[in-house]
């Protein structure tokens, strides 16, 4: 027999329990969350340092604190949940199949999903390094589960190719648990990362940061022995003359998240190319009707309680539309990324579906210094945004308000960044 | 006059900002600052610079190997080394209650160090 439920959620992490809660609070009976780990908090019990829960809570959080909080309150709200169970198949109808080793094969229909399912981290098969395939290479993630929920250490001397913030947040964690970290390697001239985590994780504790360099080769048969860093040029190419070895046992790589979209893909629901997730409304509905999605299989984000934010949104719109409160026609605006803009989430807005404002995330194609962010609809000005800074690393989060767009007729929103001279 | 740039960690934002010394009562004068923190993060950087300590200590008779832990209050930067070797000597057993004080008075520094999760106890941990 099949199960039925109002809203399924898909992945336990800080998306999925923050759209669990929501989903339930506005007036949702059956909320049924899935997830494939043995415990609910997703990646946040094993990201142990603190800078989470600023915005939301006001004060500064670990990972695992941070996640405790949604915990206590989904336990509370009586949201039943399924670990240890992974859903293989999901079907543009809205019937989910999923296994593990107490139920067996599950299938259950839903009359929302919320997709929760993160992201996954860029591996070394996806960089081509040359040189042996020896132990000793992790990806930062992996190596963040072995130290701090595992108790595993994962080397004595480490380098460190990308200047993502896990990178970072694991050259300060293997340093304070005794292994010397030689090197931070970024292809780019800027670091990925978090300032602040340059400044707290890398200036700290004097590991040095190499800008516009890359790993050329690795060396070692069993474990990993050294590797070859060198200078790139302007078209991120190594320069001849430039390249060092490094002796080194462990290689982590922090080299960029990739949403994880498989189960998406399996119910045929539309995928924006610049941000790898689903494109999605103001309501974070996706191309298929009553199927939602927020957090990082949308657009990796580089804060948390963004993705609380967003999942809140996503968790209030399950429930609206299992009430028939959602509306469905769908494309009134489209919005759009201008020049300079390297994606805007959401992609398209429903009027109707708005309260007070809009919330625009959005990142930049390069580093800006002292430029205009430009809303502009159809191909009229409508706010002009002094920034200091802009830089692919950091989320910009724009709100404007419902009210101006609700007042004129305007179908395509546009941000970008003012042209020099304009 | 001394004149230093940093950057503000106190959140993610990451100001830019500049910390001048002069006669007020701190001793210093700050800009660029966005808010209050950035102000205090300032003037402690010139004089007492401080961190939160996060880490993890061995856990017993649990599904997991490590308890995540870190100091209730910042702690000086210059004790962080002294203080992870005292803090590699403990351990505990599950169950364990967030915020559980595991190591009073750290160092003389007034941070206690605290567990910063709950975790259940496990039958089937090899005990």
């Amino acid at each position: 027999m099949q199960a039925e439920y109002d809203v399924v959620v898909i992945g336990a992490g800080p998306a999925g329990l923050a759209a669990a809660i929501e989903a339930k609070k506005n007036g949702v009976e059956r909320v049924l969350l899935v997830d494939r780990d043995r415990e609910l908090g997703g990646i946040l019990q094993q990201c142990i340092h603190n800078g989470f829960g600023l915005h939301l809570f006001k004060e500064e959080l670990t990972g695992p604190e941070y996640a405790e909080r949604f915990i206590n309150e989904l336990k509370e709200l009586h949201i039943e949940y399924k670990l240890e169970t992974m859903v293989i198949d999901l079907s543009k109808d809205k019937v989910i199949t999923m296994v593990n080793s107490k139920d067996g094969l599950l299938t259950i229909k839903a009359k929302a999903i919320v997709l929760a399912m993160g992201c996954r981290e860029r591996t070394r098969g996806a960089l081509n390094i040359p040189g042996t395939r020896p132990s000793g290479i992790f990806t930062a993630g992996t190596a963040q589960r072995f130290v701090n929920m595992e108790g595993y250490m994962v080397g004595k001397r480490a380098v460190i190719l990308g200047s993502g913030d896990i990178g970072l947040i694991m050259a300060r964690r293997l340093t304070l648990e005794g292994a010397k970290v030689l090197a931070v390697v970024e292809l780019l001239p800027y670091s990925s990362g978090l300032t602040r985590n340059i400044v707290q994780c890398l200036e700290d504790f004097e590991i040095p940061l190499y800008l516009s360099h890359t790993i050329t080769r690795i060396k070692g048969k069993h474990r990993l022995e050294g590797v070859y860093i060198a200078g790139v040029d302007g078209n991120r190419q190594p320069l001849e003359g430039t390249e060092v070895y490094i002796e080194c046992d462990t290689l982590l790589l922090s080299v960029g998240l990739i949403p994880e979209n498989e189960l998406s893909k399996a119910a045929n629901i539309e995928l924006d190319t610049a941000t790898n997730g689903p494109i999605v409304s103001e309501s974070m509905e996706t191309s298929i009707d009553g199927i939602f999605a927020c957090g990082n299989v949308v657009h990796v984000h580089d804060l948390a309680d963004y993705v609380t934010l967003e999942a809140q949104r996503a968790g209030v719109s399950a429930a609206e539309y299992v009430k028939g409160l959602l509306w469905k026609k769908r494309t009134d605006i489209c919005i759009r990324a201008g020049q300079g803009v390297r994606y805007v989430v959401p992609h398209f807005v429903n009027v109707d579906n708005l309260k007070d404002t809009l919330e625009l995330f959005m990142r930049v194609d390069d580093v800006y210094k002292d430029k205009n962010l430009l809303i502009k609809l159809d191909d009229e000005i409508l706010t002009t945004m002094k920034k200091k800074r802009l830089v692919p690393g950091e989320i910009e989060h724009i709100e404007i308000n419902a009210k101006m767009l609700k007042e004129k007729s305007v179908s395509v929103l546009t941000v970008e960044v003012q042209k020099e001279g304009a | 006059m001394e004149k230093r740039k940093m950057i503000c960690i106190s959140c993610p934002l990451g100001c830019n900002i500049e910390v001048f010394r002069d006669e007020s009562v701190s001793g210093f004068s700050v800009s660029g600052n966005k808010c209050e923190l950035g102000k205090e993060y300032g003037v402690k950087e010139m004089t007492n610079p401080t961190r939160l300590l996060t880490t993890t200590i061995k856990l017993k008779n649990s599904h997991l190997k490590r308890l995540p832990v870190r100091t209730d209050l910042p702690i000086p930067k210059v004790l962080i080394k002294n203080c992870m070797r005292e803090i590699n000597r403990i351990e505990v057993s599950a169950p364990v209650e967030a915020g559980m004080i595991l190591v009073e008075n750290i160092l003389g520094t007034g941070a206690n160090v605290i567990s910063s999760r709950s975790i259940g106890q496990n039958q089937h941990a090899g005990m």
